[in-house]
């Protein structure tokens, strides 16, 4: 049961991310993009990380992507690079070094790493709420507050880039 | 009831970073090759929840809450930048904004 779940989702996340890369539609890139996004976690479901499942759909599927088709759908930006190819070779050669890439990360996948798993009862309990946060208040604690420096330095980033700055000169 | 091997989900991780890859290096539009980037660092996610099953351990796991965050603020600066760049230049091409002066 879980492989053909594991097998469905695998699918549709390739489908969905080949989709995104594909179609010449922005906003439908985007829409594939949330696709995506959901099937991975799914994924995530599948390897007992429900908390990260839902921080998923809700901080990417959620907020990100919304901002994105915000700004697609502002800027009118649907179709931006139809027509204009000003190096020619430049889509063969970048398909064939990801196949070069893909080859190598199909390689690492089943020779690179010889991992033995642990026992899916280890596994269970490390995905809670619980758990995840007894270790993000304690041995990474710093980090985090470091992450709401960085989301600080974002909001202030954000505004000082997209405002306008005609009123300044005049008040100047 | 059948595990899935760690191996499976790193495939799936590989596939999907190299199709974020090729986007990148493929398409001309700037928001397509952000969310090109945004695919890679997903795909990035996967790889380590997997290990972090693999190894039964949270630290996979508060690392992927981590990149989440961080690819939040640079979804924020990155779309405010684009923004900018179109109310100078009218366009989201990223071969029409190859000159460094403003």
């Amino acid at each position: 049961m879980e492989t053909v779940i594991f097998i469905t989702t695998a699918i549709v996340a390739v489908g969905a991310a080949l989709g995104m890369v594909l179609s010449s539609n922005a906003v439908h890139s985007a829409l594939f993009l949330i696709l995506n996004f959901c099937a991975v976690a799914v994924m995530y479901l599948l390897l007992r990380a429900p908390f990260m499942a839902a921080v998923q759909v809700t901080v990417y599927a959620g907020a990100i992507m919304v901002l994105f088709l915000f700004v697609i759908m502002l800027l009118g930006a649907e179709k931006a690079d139809l027509g204009s190819e000003p190096i020619g070779w430049q889509k063969p050669v970048g398909v064939l070094l990801g196949a070069v890439l893909l080859a190598e990360g199909i390689y690492v996948a089943y020779k690179g790493i010889k991992l033995v798993d642990a026992p899916i009862t280890a596994a269970l309990g490390i995905g809670q709420p619980t758990t995840l946060s007894a270790v993000l208040f304690s041995k990474y604690l710093l980090p985090f507050e470091v992450i709401s420096i960085l989301l600080l330095v974002a909001i202030v980033g954000t505004v000082v880039l997209t405002r306008r700055t005609v009123k300044l000169k005049e008040a100047e | 009831m059948s595990e899935i091997s760690t191996n499976a989900y790193v495939l799936v991780s590989a596939i999907l970073f190299t199709i974020g890859v090729i986007g990148v290096m493929t398409r001309r539009n700037a928001i397509i090759m952000f969310m090109s980037v945004e695919l890679m660092l997903n795909s990035a996610n996967l790889a380590l929840i997997a290990f972090s099953r693999a190894k039964a351990s949270t630290d996979g796991q508060i690392i992927t809450f981590f990149v989440i965050a961080v690819a939040a603020a640079e979804v924020a600066v990155g779309l405010a930048l684009l923004v900018s760049i179109f109310r100078a230049k009218r366009t989201t091409n990223v071969d029409d904004v190859s000159t460094l002066k403003g």
